[in-house]
């Protein structure tokens, strides 16, 4: 990983002056989750836009639930300080709007909070889904949430990010999860960014009884690319948070591999995820731990060329590893049986990039890969319903890993700086991300993609 | 007496085997060791487990390394609490280790245990020679600072020569090759035979690699991801153009057939092998590749008697035969250690022979001949390379994975060793 100079210049006290007096972005260091970490370290705001918000009250019983002390009135002193004291995270409850009218008493609690919101604080706005409204005024109404969400992201200061649910009608009371992670620390690169729950039906779980430190307790996880970088974390991340982790990499990264898996206590499969079989070979691994219920397609590489100097060997390279790999290993998870296969109730995660969203000079193999994966998400996630299962991806910015390390300077900086949280984001943003679509209390979300980039700019 | 339970062969772990003095040249035996061990860990999940015991050894040992697996152990991530002993029977050491915990699983004395060896020939042991031995055992002896002085003022340049340790016989003074090259030339062991097994074990070894054999039975190490004494393009006409290195003593040195390319070569390189009850294996899911069924040691009179130094393998197989009932042709698949090609050749000559049959094994007619085609399915040292003690612990879960994959069977483990020994085993699956 290359050193952030910057980051430790602009913080050092003698940057921090002369970074203020010429005007350079500040670089928040941001809070990160650890075990038995509080939900949010202070008060949190409540406000509700209409008088028909379904989801405050959900709201209300998850921060009750956390110890989280809350407040309606968003000017109003706290424990004691004054009316400009810090809170941890603002909630606005943004269901049932009528009309884009509606939105001003959306404005009228955030203006105060901006100031309010404190170092790596929390802004969530929860709203309906605008495809399942009729009426146009309806619809832009929450449409409109978007646009004022993402700019707002890029307001917010200090760490704190600000983002966007939509709920789907009669998910209210599944939301708790995804609460949770959105509050937490856990998503401390996530920014700027909309998720939709409830939106594919016949789902079925409950969050009822989750321990919240170790959401994942007993479960078996097989993680791609496990050997380094992403990977690596992401089978530290879930071994953390209770599951059993199967550790895959490729036969020549084996070393490293053994390493990951004894530093997570589970199993190293030596396996090429492109080869005939592997779907295969990763279920007959797993039968020793009695199936399997959350699979990470983390592994991916990389063979950058103009695409005027392309060349279709290294193009399918590309496409095989980051797409068609998961794709042959999905379709074996599904025809698996639930008892010593992929479990009802299983769930996929994989890993898609900005780089598939807003596409990146020099990558369109990569590029092509990575959209390809979020058209695979989108169409698998009504296979899954069927097996309570689901399918989501996270899509990474910035990450500082060795692939990022080897970026030029300038590159590697604008990677960094152009984005709303003004750095590179750390491999365990990612792993908190795909830990949490692993719960079995993320049970409602499904088919969805979430960036994880602070908010980068390209594209955004 | 009631047939004591079977050891199950449930998986293996190896870091690829490198040439002498090349890739794994800073490594010690302890850090290959326990490389291996933990690669073995991470595929069966067995961090902090307490294993019934560790069992393993080195030819080339420092002697700081009196505790070798033990250390090896501490410094892996399996459970302290996990006991250990080293063996050392020379080339025989890894399956000797194997038999010795195979042993105590069927007895019931143990549920699961780890069989290996590791040797390096790069950082081998140097001794100090005799004289400079006695003349700082001497200086220790010393009381005073002038008898350390004065001890020390007896030492010549020439007892500052070290002693590497090299691969000869001590009670011969002649290389393992020259010993060999006797049998070979009694044998009537061709060149051309010696090469064209030579190429077949390259040949198989490369076929095994592509095809992903040892992907659940290896674990890269220092960069290292196959054995790199591995020529894929090795044919018997290149290794026709080689030049003899090994000599009979007093023989016809133009009639010498033993090249460095039918001869291993020195090695570095660890290997190990995870035994269990079956209850042991199925409490984890874990499969049965194979079942270790019986073994036999035994040792020639190479120094006195006129027996080759490699052959005791001919006479352990018979005498395993007849305990268990079973003809040489009652096998699937052969697993005969390739100290030098022609070791492989007269050891099968001589099976075949009615008169070492009858005069030496005391047969009424010859073992016979074997399907040559089951023989080092996967190649075997001449390609893989031979880090002594490790050799065994390749061996054992490459044909238990053999008779696994083929879906049953029984195969056959040949072992010579220095000193005029040899070890051999059956398994079945
Ligand atoms: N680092 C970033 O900034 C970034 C940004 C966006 C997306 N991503 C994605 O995140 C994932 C992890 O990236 P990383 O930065 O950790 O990369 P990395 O190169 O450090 O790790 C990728 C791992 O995947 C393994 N792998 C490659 N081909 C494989 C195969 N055929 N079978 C099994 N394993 C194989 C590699 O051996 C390696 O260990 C990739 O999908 C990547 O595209 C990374």
């Amino acid at each position: 990983m290359s050193h952030d100079w910057y980051s430790d210049f602009v913080n050092s006290g003698f940057g921090r002056a002369v970074a203020g007096n010429v005007g350079l972005p500040p670089v928040p260091k941001l809070r990160r989750w650890e075990p038995g970490q509080p939900l949010l370290s202070g008060a949190a705001l409540l406000g509700t836009a209409t008088a028909d918000g379904r989801v405050a009250k959900i709201v209300r019983a998850v921060l009750a639930d956390a110890g989280v002390e809350v407040h309606e009135d968003p000017a109003a002193p706290i424990g004691g300080g004054s009316s400009s004291s810090k809170v941890a995270a603002a909630i606005v409850d943004a269901t049932g709007l009528s009309s884009p009218r509606d939105l001003a008493a959306i404005q009228q609690f955030l203006t105060p909070v901006m100031r309010r919101v404190g170092p790596s604080g929390r802004i969530l706005v929860i709203g309906d889904v605008p495809a399942q409204a009729e009426r146009p005024a309806v619809r832009a109404a929450r449409r409109s949430l978007e646009g004022l969400v993402r700019s707002a992201a890029k307001e917010a200061r200090y760490g704190a990010t600000v983002n966007l649910v939509h709920v789907a009608d009669g998910a209210e009371n599944d939301i708790e999860s995804t609460l949770r992670f959105f509050l937490s620390s856990r998503s401390a690169f996530v920014d700027g960014q909309r998720l939709d729950v409830g939106t594919v039906p016949g789902y079925a779980g409950s969050s009822a009884g989750t321990d919240w430190d170790h959401p994942i307790t007993g479960k078996v996880a097989v993680v791609t690319g496990a050997a380094r970088g992403i990977g690596r974390t992401v089978a530290q991340t879930l071994a953390r948070d209770g599951a059993t982790v199967v550790a895959v990499d490729i036969p020549a990264a084996g070393d490293a591999l053994a390493h990951t898996a004894n530093d997570v206590g589970g199993t190293a499969l030596q396996l090429d995820i492109t080869g005939a079989g592997a779907g295969e070979a990763i279920l007959e691994h797993c039968r020793r731990h009695g199936g399997v219920d959350i699979v990470v397609h983390n592994a991916g590489i990389t063979r950058d060329k103009l695409l005027a100097n392309q060349d279709t060997d290294r193009w399918n390279s590309v496409i095989d590893v980051n797409l068609n790999a998961q794709l042959a290993i999905n379709d074996v998870l599904l025809a698996s049986g639930d008892d010593d296969g992929f479990h009802r109730g299983g769930r996929i995660v994989t890993v898609s990039s900005m780089a598939g969203i807003a596409g990146n000079r020099g990558q369109t193999s990569y590029g092509a890969s990575k959209a390809g994966v979020i058209g695979l998400v989108e169409a698998t996630a009504p296979l899954l319903a069927d097996k309570d299962a689901t399918i989501n991806a996270v899509a990474p910015g910035f990450i500082e890993t060795a692939m990022t390390a080897a970026m030029p300077v300038g590159t590697r900086e604008a990677g960094r700086r152009l984005s709303s949280l003004t750095q590179g984001g750390l491999p365990v943003d990612v792993a908190e991300t795909i830990a949490w679509f692993a719960q079995g209390a993320s049970y409602a979300i499904n088919g969805q993609v979430l960036r994880v980039d602070g908010q980068n700019y390209l594209g955004a | 007496m009631a047939s004591p339970r079977r050891a199950a062969v449930v998986g293996a772990n190896r870091i690829p085997f490198a040439r002498s003095n090349g890739a794994y040249a800073r490594a010690s035996n302890q850090d290959m060791l326990t490389a291996a061990l933990d690669g073995l860990v991470a595929r069966f999940g067995l961090t902090e487990e307490r294993m019934g015991e560790v069992v393993a050894g080195a030819v080339l040992k420092h002697s700081r390394d009196f505790n070798l697996t033990r250390e090896a152990v501490l410094g892996s991530r399996l459970s302290a609490a996990t006991p250990t002993y080293d063996v050392q029977q020379a080339c025989g050491t890894g399956l000797e280790a194997a038999i010795l915990i195979a042993n105590k699983i069927a007895l019931g004395q143990l549920e699961v245990g780890i069989a290996g060896g590791v040797d390096t020939t790069s950082d081998a042991p140097i001794a100090v020679n005799d004289d400079l031995r006695e003349v700082l055992l001497e200086a220790n002896r010393a009381k005073s600072t002038a008898g350390i002085v004065k001890a020390l003022a007896g030492l010549r340049p020439g007892q500052l020569v070290p002693e590497i340790p090299a691969n000869r016989e001590p009670r011969t003074g002649m290389a393992m090759g020259e010993h060999a090259a006797i049998t070979a030339a009694h044998w009537g062991i061709e060149r051309t035979a010696q090469d064209e097994l030579t190429a077949r074990s390259h040949q198989n070894l490369a076929k095994a690699y592509d095809a992903g054999f040892f992907d659940d039975l290896m674990t890269p190490f220092l960069g290292l991801t196959k054995d790199n004494n591995l020529r894929a393009d090795s044919t018997a006409e290149k290794l026709g153009k080689l030049k003899p290195v090994f000599f009979p003593a007093g023989g016809d040195k133009t009639e010498a057939t033993m090249t460095a390319g039918n001869s291993t070569p020195l090695t570095d390189g660890a290997a190990t092998v995870l035994l269990a009850s079956d209850e042991w294996a199925a409490e984890r899911g874990l499969p049965v590749l194979a079942h270790i069924v019986d073994a036999e040691t035994a040792a020639v009179d190479y120094v006195h008697g006129d027996e080759g130094l490699l052959m005791a393998p001919a006479y352990a197989v018979p005498r395993m035969l007849e305990r268990n009932g079973l003809t040489l042709q009652d096998f699937d698949f052969y697993e005969i250690h390739e100290a030098f090609a022609s070791t492989v050749l007269a050891t099968l000559a001589a099976w075949e022979s009615p008169q070492f049959c009858k005069e030496r094994l005391g047969l009424d007619a010859p073992l016979g001949s074997i399907d040559r085609e089951k023989l080092n399915v996967h190649g075997s040292s001449l390609a893989a390379g031979h880090p002594f003690a490790a050799t065994g612990a390749r061996i054992v879960p490459t044909l238990a994975k053999i008779l696994h994959e083929n879906g049953g069977g029984r195969g056959l483990i040949s072992i010579c060793a220095a000193g005029g020994q040899g070890v051999v085993a059956i398994l079945e699956a």
